[in-house]
């Protein structure tokens, strides 16, 4: 199979307002190949979650050309975007975004149940297993810490298997030692089995550790 | 993990929310059953207490029909007096099957209702008394010893009220009138209960009304020819004829206002009910509009959000339902209680008549309601981007 995961031809995401139509990004010409490690950095405002919204398939392009896993998706509708999310993507939210009323374990879970696979109890305990929350599967989000949190939705991304793993800001809401500890799980998933990773970052001192950095101003890569 | 538990769960989040809605559901069950439920009590009831009449016409003598209607279920004609001569021409007519004669007394009695005083109702019948209605059976005692005697039957509550028991005796105050009892029936469940019976004749001699009757239960041999026989006794003077018929329709007539009173409570509780789930599973909606879009971008396809904000609603509705249905049978004797009072006739037995198959239709109707509640808000809650719903308030 092809290496090039994702590849975006003068993508362009407009979002029209009453008065105006702001360019949120514009002509992204990018190609995301399986194991990179990329940081999508620049200041706020700059389209950084725009751009990881549309290479997420969350969102549709205005113009351009986004092929996803070989497959042009950029007149897709939702019902079909989901589709490829849901077997090929996961995804981190700066603020963790859990399902509050679920347990960490209930949480892991969730996307086998909407993948319509069997909900294997050991598949999404070994995920939390993996970021080191083995000792707190039944516990609800609010009796967990944000560092905590994170790794739950860490373990939430990881369990469908996905080829690409999305984060936006996952250290946004952290302190400095839980952010760093956070981008080092992300690193060793893709250091060590090879996960594709896209994550944005206004964090200099994590993006530069990225294998590749993609700066963004004014929605135009620079 | 299912669908239905994410769902179940959600509802724990506000639970006092929760709870009232589901409370808002029961009671507009509840309402429900027990309307439902005292309209057909009701009716069975007032059918039940005419049947148990045993005949079909009463001829009683002149006065207003709706006084007539009401004193004579609650025990006899208008205390309005005819001769027995009417009796003695009326009976000889071929289309009579049973024919009962009866003069009803009453007297106040100062001891009554632990010394309030209370209304004793007396009614002189004769041996056709049980012709006319053969369930009557002696829970104690005999029928009279002769047609004129100075003694008693009494009806079932009577006896338990006065605690008599056959060879005890009664005492006639105002008439200074000693009575023996002879025989108590068994529980009719009719007005007859709280009668205290005694042969005509004796009847006549005590209270001073020698040759009068207050009434004459009539059961015809063809209820076809009831028409023509009411037609023939038009003409005779100082009396009315009354099918049971027609007191049935009058009594019907008297509540049917209340009833479409009640009946639109029923419905705006119902109303209010449905809009209040609406409103709370939207505003739950909007709530989570977040948790929606990640349930989105992890994989929720617009079906799945569907079910689950469409199962959520139900499970308001079936909870509401169930709860409904109790709080209606465990309701049912206050119910019974308040309408005893505040209708202008009650039957004897059962007025709120619920039944498994009435629980289990109003059941099924707040699941119904849950489902059509829950379509809106589950749409709204479907066609949420994904993007949008997560990045809201970012």
């Amino acid at each position: 199979m092809n290496d090039i995961l994702i590849k975006a031809q003068k993508v362009t995401k407009t979002y029209k307002l009453p008065a105006e139509e702001i360019n949120a990004v514009r002509d992204i010409d990018l190609e995301i190949s399986r194991g990179e490690f990329i940081a999508i950095m620049g200041p706020s405002g700059s389209g950084k979650t725009t751009l990881l919204d549309i290479l997420g398939c969350l969102d549709k392009v205005s113009g351009g050309k986004l092929e996803v896993f070989g497959k042009d998706v950029s007149s897709l509708k939702e019902n079909f975007l989901v589709n490829i999310r849901r077997e090929n993507m996961g995804f981190v939210f700066q603020d963790f975004l859990l399902i509050s009323t679920l347990t960490a374990l209930e949480n892991v879970k969730l996307p086998l149940l909407f993948a319509g696979l069997r909900e294997e109890n050991e598949k999404a305990t070994e995920m939390l297993k993996k970021v080191g929350l083995a000792h707190r599967v039944n516990h609800l989000p609010k009796e967990m810490s944000g560092g905590e949190k994170q790794r739950v939705a860490i373990a939430r991304a990881l369990v469908t298997s996905p080829k690409i793993l999305f984060a936006d800001e996952p250290t946004g809401n952290l302190d400095t030692k839980t952010g760093k500890e956070i981008f080092q799980i992300l690193k060793e998933l893709n250091q060590k089995d090879g996960l594709t990773v896209v994550l944005t970052t206004h964090n200099n001192e994590l993006g530069s550790q990225a294998a590749r950095t993609i700066y963004l101003r004014d929605g135009v890569i620079a | 993990m299912k669908i239905i538990s994410v769902a179940f769960k959600n509802l724990k989040r506000k639970r006092i929310r929760s709870f009232l809605t589901i409370g808002g559901v029961a009671i507009a069950v509840a309402v429900l059953v027990s309307l439902i439920g005292f309209d057909a009590g009701y009716q069975r009831a007032l059918t039940g207490d005419i049947d148990k009449m045993g005949y079909q016409v009463l001829v009683t003598a002149k006065g207003c029909p709706y006084e007539a209607a009401t004193l004579m279920l609650k025990g006899g004609g208008g205390l309005r007096y005819m001769e027995q001569a009417v009796y003695d021409k009326i009976v000889k007519d071929a289309r009579i099957d049973r024919i009962t004669p009866q003069l009803i007394a009453t007297e106040f009695d100062k001891d009554r209702q632990n010394g309030q005083g209370g209304i004793a109702l007396y009614m002189g019948v004769d041996d056709s008394y049980l012709k006319l209605k053969p369930w009557v059976k002696f829970k104690a005692g005999n029928w009279f010893s002769n047609d004129d005697a100075d003694e008693v039957i009494m009806g079932y509550e009577v006896a338990e009220l006065e605690q008599r028991l056959p060879g005890d005796e009664i005492f006639v105050p105002n008439l200074n009138k000693v009575l023996k009892v002879i025989g108590i029936f068994e529980r009719t469940g009719t007005q007859d209960d709280g009668v205290i019976f005694l042969p005509l004749k004796s009847a006549q001699r005590i209270f001073n009304l020698s040759d009068k009757l207050t009434g004459i239960g009539i059961k015809l041999k063809d209820i076809g020819e009831l028409a023509a026989f009411e037609e023939a006794l038009y003409n005779e003077p100082g009396i009315q004829v009354i099918s049971m018929a027609e007191v049935k329709g009058t009594i019907f007539n008297l509540i049917s206002s209340a009833k479409v009173m009640t009946n639109s409570v029923a419905v705006i509780a119902v109303l209010i009910a449905v809009i209040g789930v609406i409103n709370t599973i939207l505003m739950s909606v909007f709530e989570r509009t977040k948790e929606i879009g990640v349930m989105k971008a992890i994989g929720a396809s617009r079906l799945d959000i569907f079910r689950i904000i469409w199962l959520e609603t139900t499970f308001i509705c079936v909870i509401g339902g169930i709860a409904g249905d109790i709080i209606a049978i465990l309701g049912s004797s206050a119910v019974e209680y308040i309408l005893r009072h505040i209708l202008p006739y009650a039957p004897k037995g059962q007025l709120v008549l619920i039944t498994p198959w009435l629980l289990g239709i109003s059941f099924i109707g707040a699941v119904i309601m849950g489902l059509v509640a829950g379509i809106y808000p589950a749409l709204r809650a479907s066609s949420m981007r994904p993007v949008e719903a997560i990045r809201m308030g970012d």
